[in-house]
C-alpha cells in the first residue's frame, strides 16, 4: 500500500462516543469532512450523537456500518479493552487519544493489533489528518490544516499544530499528519511514520518533531541515512531539560545520559537532515526547499 | 515511580525473589520492638533515593545489638545530599563469593522486556564493559522460556547449582514485571555467597506511575517530588520544578518543554515547567497561575497555541486572575492560533508584554528577568 493510512474511504467509529471528549470531537471531526459511520458506548445502543448511531459493541458497530477505523476516548483503566474489542471486531486503524494509559497495557495491545494486522497510533496522542482528502481522526484543530506536499510525524500535539499552522500560513500544504504520541510505548513510531511517507508519491518533504527520552529519533535518523531520499527536517524538544525529570509527556525523560536532545539532534545532522533550533523555523527551511 | 530500598525488598518478596531478611525502622523506639528480630553482622543502610549514600556515611555496620541502636541512631535523621534520612534498613550482612548484575526493564525501541545480565556485579553497570553484558528480549506474550536462558549464559560457564538459581530468579523478575507493572527491576549486586546461595542483596525498583491504581499498596516515595510539584499533582497539572528562576506555562508538553529551550537559547534559566494542557477552563487557568505565584519566579513567560483550546479564553482566564490576585512578577506572553487577536488585545489591555513569536518572548522574558534581578527599570510594555 502506498498513500496515507486514512483518506476518504475511511468509515470511522467513536468508542466513548456519548462522553464529553467523544461528543465534542464528533463534531469537529464531522465539520472536518471524516466520514463518522458509528459510535461505541456499553449500554447506550440506539442513541444518537450528531446523528451519528450509537453501538454496544464494536462488533455491532462493524457490522452494521462497515467502519474500518476507530478512534477511543475511554479512560485509561479501560483502554486496553477498549483496543482488543476493536481489533477483534476487524478494525484495522486504531487511534487512541487517552493519557496515563499504563505501559504494559500498551505494549500487550499494540502486539496484539500487529499479530491481527491493525495499526495502532498512540496512546497518548493527537491523533492523524490527511489535508487532501479531509479525513482527520482525533483532536487535532480543524483549522490549521491545507492540502500540500509536506508529510509530518510528531511525538508532540502542540508542537505539530504550530508547526502545521506556520506552514499553512506560508503557503505550504500538507500530505498527511500524523502524531505519534508522547508515551514509552506507541503503536507508530518513527520508522513507521517514515516508511509511510516515503512510499507516498505525494509527499515531497518529510518532517519529524522529536524530544528527549528514547531513542527512536536516532532510529529514525538511520533510517533516513539508508533509505530516504526526499528531503528531511527535524524539530527536538527538550534541550534544556534536566537529567531524571520527565517532562510532562511519560515517555520524555533523560535517565543515565540516554536520550538527550543533543544526541538525537547529532544523529540527524549525521543524516543529512535539516535541524531546526526553534519549532517556526522548521517552516521556513521546508518552504526554501521546496521553492527551490 | 521510584521505591525505596525496603520497599523494592516488598516487591521482591511479592513476586518470590529470594533476599536477606531486613527489617525497616523510623525511630528508635521501633527499633526495640523489632531487636528479637535482628541477626548480626547486620548492615543499616538509610533509605534515601540518592546515588552516593555509602560515601555520605549512610551505610554501617553492626555487630551486636549496642553497635545497631547507636548506628540506628547516628543514620536517622541524617542529612544526605539535601535529603533528611526518615527511614532505615536494617538487613543481614551477606558474604560475597561473587556478584552479579541484573535487570529487568523495558525497550523502547523493540516495545519488548529486555534482560540485562552480568557477572561483573556489584559495581554500576554503566561502568562494565557492553561485551561483558548479556541482553536478551523477552516477548510480553511468551514470557521466559529455556532459549532464553541458553542465550543469556551460553559460554559463561556459569556452576550447575548457581546458574539454576540465578535462572530461576531471572524468570520471576520477568513475570514480577508484568505482574507489578514496572518500568525497573534491578539487582545490583546479585550476591552469591560462600555456601553457593543466589540472593537479591540489593532492590532498584521502579513502578509505572499510570499504573498505580492496581498496586495501591506502594506509597509514592514523597522525596520524588517537592511539595509544589505535588500539590500540582493532586490537581491534575504537569507542574516540574528545575533550577532557574523563570517560570513558563505553555500549553502541551512538547511546547513546553520548546519554550524552556527557547529562553535557554537566550541565556534565560527555566525555574518552573508547567503545562496547561488541553483546556481553557479559567478555573484551571487560574490554578495554573496561583501555583506559579506560589513558586515566585522573577518573571513569567505564557506561550500559547490556540487549536482546540481557544486563546481568548485563556486570556479572559489570566486577567481574572490577575484582577483578583496580588501578582508581582511580570509577565511575558505569545500566543499564536484560534482567536490570537482578540487574546493579544486582551493582555495589552491587561498590561502584560505581548509577543508575536517565540524567539522574541523568550528574548524578552530573559531581559525583563535581569532586569529584575538587578533592580533596573524594566522594559516598557506595548510590544509588537
Amino acid at each position: 500500500m502506498t498513500g496515507f493510512p486514512i483518506n476518504e474511504n475511511t468509515k470511522l467509529i467513536v468508542q466513548g462516543i456519548t462522553g464529553h471528549q467523544g461528543q465534542f470531537h464528533t463534531k469537529q471531526m464531522l465539520a472536518f469532512g471524516t466520514k463518522v459511520v458509528g459510535g461505541v458506548t456499553p449500554g447506550k445502543a440506539g442513541e444518537k450523537v450528531e446523528g451519528v448511531p450509537v453501538f454496544n459493541s464494536c462488533f455491532d458497530a462493524v457490522r452494521e456500518t462497515g467502519a474500518n477505523a476507530s478512534v477511543i476516548y475511554v479512560p485509561a483503566k479501560f483502554t486496553k479493552d477498549a483496543v482488543l474489542e476493536a481489533v477483534d471486531a476487524g478494525i484495522k486503524d486504531i487511534v487512541i487519544i487517552t493519557e496515563h494509559v499504563p505501559f504494559h497495557d500498551a505494549m500487550d495491545f499494540v502486539w496484539y493489533a500487529r499479530m491481527k494486522g491493525a495499526r495502532v497510533l498512540g496512546p497518548n496522542c493527537p491523533g492523524m489528518c490527511n489535508p487532501i482528502t479531509k479525513t482527520k481522526i482525533g483532536i487535532l484543530p480543524n483549522k490549521i490544516f491545507s492540502p500540500g506536499n509536506v508529510g509530518i510525524a510528531s511525538r508532540s500535539g502542540t508542537l505539530t499544530y504550530e508547526i502545521v499552522n506556520a506552514l499553512t500560513e506560508r503557503g505550504v500544504g500538507q500530505s498527511g499528519v500524523l502524531g505519534l504520541g508522547g508515551d514509552p510505548v506507541n503503536g507508530t513510531n518513527f520508522i513507521d511514520a517514515l516508511k509511510i511517507f516515503n512510499a507516498d508519491p505525494k509527499t515531497e518533504a518529510i518532517i519529524l518533531v522529536g524530544e528527549i527520552g528514547g531513542s527512536a529519533e536516532e532510529e529514525a535518523a538511520a533510517y533516513v541515512k539508508a533509505h530516504v531520499k526526499k528531503p528531511v527536517f527535524a524539530y527536538i524538544a527538550g534541550r534544556a531539560a534536566p537529567e531524571g525529570k520527565r517532562m510532562g509527556h511519560a515517555g520524555a525523560i533523560v535517565s543515565r545520559g540516554m536520550g538527550t536532545a543533543a544526541s538525537k539532534m547529532a544523529a540527524f545532522k549525521d543524516a543529512g537532515a535539516e535541524v531546526a533550533n526553534f519549532p517556526t523555523d522548521i517552516a521556513d527551511a521546508v518552504v526554501k526547499r521546496l521553492r527551490k | 515511580m521510584k521505591l525505596y530500598e525496603y520497599q523494592g525488598r516488598e516487591v521482591f518478596e511479592k513476586i518470590g525473589v529470594p533476599s536477606p531478611k531486613g527489617v525497616v525502622v523510623s525511630s528508635l523506639e521501633e527499633l526495640e520492638k523489632v531487636k528479637d528480630k535482628l541477626s548480626y553482622p547486620l548492615v543499616i543502610k538509610a533509605q534515601v533515593l540518592v546515588g552516593g549514600r555509602g560515601k555520605a556515611g549512610g551505610i554501617q555496620f553492626a555487630d551486636n545489638w549496642e553497635e545497631a541502636k547507636a548506628k540506628t541512631k547516628q543514620v536517622l535523621g541524617m542529612n544526605i545530599k539535601g535529603l533528611t534520612v526518615e527511614k532505615v534498613f536494617l538487613v543481614e550482612k551477606l558474604d560475597f563469593a561473587k556478584e552479579y548484575y541484573c535487570s529487568v526493564l523495558l525497550d523502547r525501541s523493540t516495545r519488548t522486556p529486555l534482560i540485562l545480565f552480568s557477572t561483573e556485579g556489584g559495581v554500576e553497570i554503566e561502568a562494565v564493559p557492553d561485551e561483558h553484558i548479556r541482553r536478551v528480549h523477552v516477548h510480553p506474550f511468551t514470557g521466559f522460556q529455556p532459549y532464553h536462558s541458553r542465550a543469556l549464559f551460553g559460554g559463561l560457564n556459569l556452576p550447575k547449582e548457581i546458574q539454576s538459581q540465578v535462572e530461576s530468579i531471572i524468570a520471576k523478575l520477568v513475570d514480577g514485571f508484568h505482574k507489578m507493572d514496572a518500568e525497573l527491576l534491578e539487582i545490583n549486586p546479585m550476591a552469591v555467597t560462600p555456601q553457593g546461595k543466589v540472593l537479591a542483596a540489593d532492590a532498584k525498583v521502579i513502578l509505572d506511575e499510570d499504573a498505580a491504581f492496581r498496586h495501591p499498596e506502594f506509597e509514592e516515595p514523597k522525596e520524588e517530588k517537592t511539595p509544589l510539584e505535588q500539590e500540582a499533582n493532586e490537581k491534575g497539572i504537569a507542574f516540574i520544578q528545575l533550577e532557574g528562576d523563570i517560570g513558563i506555562i505553555a500549553n502541551g508538553a512538547g511546547l513546553t518543554m520548546a519554550t524552556l529551550d527557547a529562553i535557554k537559547f537566550y541565556g534565560g534559566e527555566p525555574g518552573i515547567f508547567l503545562d496547561l494542557g488541553g483546556t481553557d477552563n479559567p478555573e484551571k487557568v487560574r490554578e495554573c497561575v496561583l501555583l506559579m505565584k506560589k513558586a515566585n519566579p522573577k518573571v513569567m513567560m505564557l506561550n500559547l497555541f490556540g487549536g482546540i483550546t481557544k486563546s481568548d479564553t485563556v486570556a479572559k482566564g489570566l486577567k481574572m486572575v490577575l484582577d483578583s490576585e496580588k501578582i508581582d512578577f511580570p509577565i511575558v506572553t505569545r500566543i499564536k492560533g484560534v482567536n490570537e487577536e482578540e487574546a493579544r488585545a486582551i493582555l495589552k489591555e491587561a498590561g502584560l508584554y505581548t509577543s508575536n513569536t517565540l524567539q522574541e518572548a523568550a528574548e524578552l522574558t530573559v531581559k525583563v528577568r535581569n532586569a529584575v534581578a538587578d533592580k533596573k527599570p524594566l522594559p516598557k510594555v506595548g510590544g509588537a
